[in-house]
């Protein structure tokens, strides 16, 4: 019948404008303006490869030398592999003690909102918070120091890699913590008991029945630390004291240059990168069993 | 080692915090025969079973399976397989894997315990679906390979936790005879943990009656149902009317009691305390049913109809009595289209002294 089907299209249309117009719209814009040129002044609405054409400028020629955007690519990378696995093993840990060691559920609960405080606040000065306690006249060094464990304060705890990284995995351990958890949800404690008395020492069940049924919650987790780590500029940038590159800072400095059809180029790039990564984790993992 | 399955209980007592599970139990179930722990929900069953598997530990008391001392070796040191209630497969392996988990925790390779895993999955005729996940297995199919599961490790007693619950009333007869047909080809003692007294009374060689952490009755099927050892399990087993009455006096080995209102009834046996509550039970299927009398005599009372429920073979009537909570009388199809009896009426109701039980 017409009459259902056009309130069938009415209840649906919410989502879909709003879809429209936050995602699709941007996209298409995006992808249209990365196709623009541009002089020192204004956008020239044209179809051009030029931007394409100045990311991997000399990136062949160079070769074994890394280019600017190979070498920016593979910083950001680091980053990413190891905050994923420091976040994966941490997020891991406590999901499993939540899960597993925690009796009851009230204390489950309490422990779990326990985690989330952090978050009752803005991401930014959770960042910066760190600046006080790992700077050169900061808590830790003047701790150290008096202790007499050092001589002369640590300058690597600030504005370099460590403070990145130990800024991602504290900002984000929980985005590993919450699919894990909940994986872990759905593994009944028959199935362990079952494996007890199999003969599996706890170490055998962890990896031949937890992590195996776990394996969704993880690809899940991992996405959303991946996908935020590559379009990162923010945390990079303050916690690496504007020394350390990434391409989220490329992206960001050429729109403050208002060379916004480069920017637009390095976006798209950006996102089919992020795109790939999450493909081949989706090929890995069968993540629709967790939806 | 003689592996025979010979599982010895002695003294065990199980408790929970200030909770007692068990009582101090003394339980020998002989090698090789089909064990069932029945009885209400916190009679203790499950305790024992999973004492027994080692996945509980023993607040008091000795196991002792083939002669060796239990009480400190683990589920997997034991000569012991256990069957989980929901059967507990691993929903990330197929059923080849599954059967074979035990076999790869010992560190056996690939080839051989696969192999000894088919063999196992042709014992329990799923040959066909090595590579079917138990998610695509119906629940009768994923009982087999749990069976399957628990019998690779060539245990010495199997255990099952309630392992026809979850089934629908078809599929657990058909199982059941599965069930007791492998148990009699293995040869294997099996403990099998249920509430369904019908279900003991198919399956066992022995039965266990258990309430309240304490053992009613050990016995073969045929004497728990004919020889009730204590009024629960006349109660639990069904089937049964249980009377109270007061022993008034003795005569040839038989005694007389008398009930509240009129009746009275007699006991093939003498009673010593005269005065004292008696509680006796009588099957439902031994008692007749009459046209209504002006006078009673002994094993004969009036009653009045309360319901009467077709079963098909048989017919199920509920009367009222005076010295019994409810009547239940059954007759076979014959006799009760021979003497139809509609609810609301009065009759008598009457049985041999033989058939009286006394606990």
């Amino acid at each position: 019948m017409v009459k259902s089907k056009v309130i069938s299209i009415l209840q649906v249309s919410p989502l879909i404008i709003i879809f429209i117009f936050f995602f699709i719209a941007p996209l298409i814009l995006t992808v249209t303006v990365s196709f623009w040129d541009y002089s020192d002044y204004a956008l020239i609405p044209d179809f051009t490869f030029r931007n394409y054409h100045e990311i991997f400028e000399d990136c062949m020629i160079d070769l074994p030398d890394l280019c600017v955007t190979f070498k920016t690519y593979l910083s950001t990378l680091k980053f990413c592999i190891i905050v994923w696995i420091l976040t994966l093993v941490i997020g891991f840990t406590i999901a499993y003690f939540l899960r597993f060691e925690v009796k009851t559920m009230t204390v489950q609960i309490v422990l779990f909102l326990l985690c989330t405080i952090p978050f009752w606040t803005s991401n930014v000065i959770r960042m910066i918070s760190w600046i006080p306690l790992l700077g050169r006249n900061g808590l830790v060094n003047n701790f150290l120091l008096n202790i007499g464990l050092i001589n002369q304060p640590l300058e690597w705890l600030l504005y370099s890699d460590f403070s990145v990284i130990l800024s991602f995995v504290y900002l984000y351990t929980l985005f590993m913590i919450v699919p894990i958890f909940n994986s872990m949800l759905r593994i009944d404690e028959s199935l362990l008991e079952a494996a007890y008395d199999s003969g599996a020492s706890g170490f055998q069940t962890l990896v031949n029945v937890i992590i195996p049924l776990c394996k969704p919650g993880i690809a899940i987790g991992s996405i959303f630390v991946i996908t935020i780590i590559m379009g990162d500029f923010i945390t990079i940038g303050v916690m690496g004291g504007q020394q350390i590159a990434s391409v989220g800072k490329i992206i960001h400095v050429e729109m403050q240059y208002l060379q916004f059809p480069a920017a637009a180029a390095n976006a798209v790039i950006l996102l089919v990168v992020v795109l790939l990564i999450i493909y081949v984790l989706t090929k890995i993992v069968d993540i629709r069993k967790e939806l | 080692m003689n592996h025979t399955g010979e599982c010895k209980l002695i003294n065990l007592s199980k408790y929970y915090g200030g909770n007692v599970a068990l009582k101090k139990i003394d339980l020998t179930i002989p090698a090789g025969q089909y064990c069932c722990l029945v009885g209400p929900s916190g009679c203790g069953k499950t305790s024992t079973l999973r004492m027994i598997a080692g996945h509980e530990v023993v607040s008091d008391g000795e196991i002792i399976i083939d002669n060796l001392l239990m009480n400190n070796l683990g589920p997997a040191e034991r000569p012991t397989a256990m069957m989980f209630q929901d059967y507990a497969l691993f929903p990330h392996l197929n059923c080849l894997d599954n059967v074979a988990f035990s076999l790869k925790m010992r560190g056996m390779k690939k080839k051989e315990r696969h192999e000894q895993a088919r063999s196992l999955l042709e014992l329990v005729h799923m040959e066909g679906y090595v590579k079917r996940f138990p998610n695509q297995l119906s629940g009768g199919q994923q009982q087999r390979i749990a069976l399957a599961r628990a019998l690779v490790t060539n245990p010495s007693v199997l255990l099952l936790d309630e392992p026809l619950s979850a089934l629908d009333p078809f599929l657990r007869i058909r199982m059941r005879d599965e069930l007791k047909r492998l148990q009699q080809e293995l040869k294997m003692t099996f403990v099998h943990v249920t509430h369904s007294q019908e279900e003991a009374m198919a399956l066992a060689d022995i039965v266990v009656v258990m309430n309240l952490g304490l053992i009613e009755q050990v016995d073969i099927p045929p004497k728990v149902y004919n020889h009730p050892a204590t009024e629960f399990v006349a109660r639990f087993i069904g089937g049964h009317n249980i009377f109270a009455s007061k022993a008034v006096s003795n005569k040839n080995n038989n005694c007389t009691l008398h009930g509240t209102g009129q009746c009275q009834y007699l006991l093939p046996t003498k009673i010593n305390e005269l005065g004292s509550q008696i509680v006796f039970s009588v099957r439902s299927d031994k008692i007749n049913l009459s046209p209504m009398k002006n006078k009673f005599g002994l094993n004969e009372i009036p009653c009045l109809v309360r319901s009467v429920e077709y079963q098909g073979a048989w017919t199920k009537i509920v009367l009222d009595a005076e010295d019994a909570e409810e009547l239940i009388v059954t007759l076979s199809e014959d006799d009760f289209n021979a003497n139809p009896i509609k609810i609301g009426e009065s009759i008598t109701a009457s049985w041999n002294k033989l058939d009286v039980i006394h606990f």
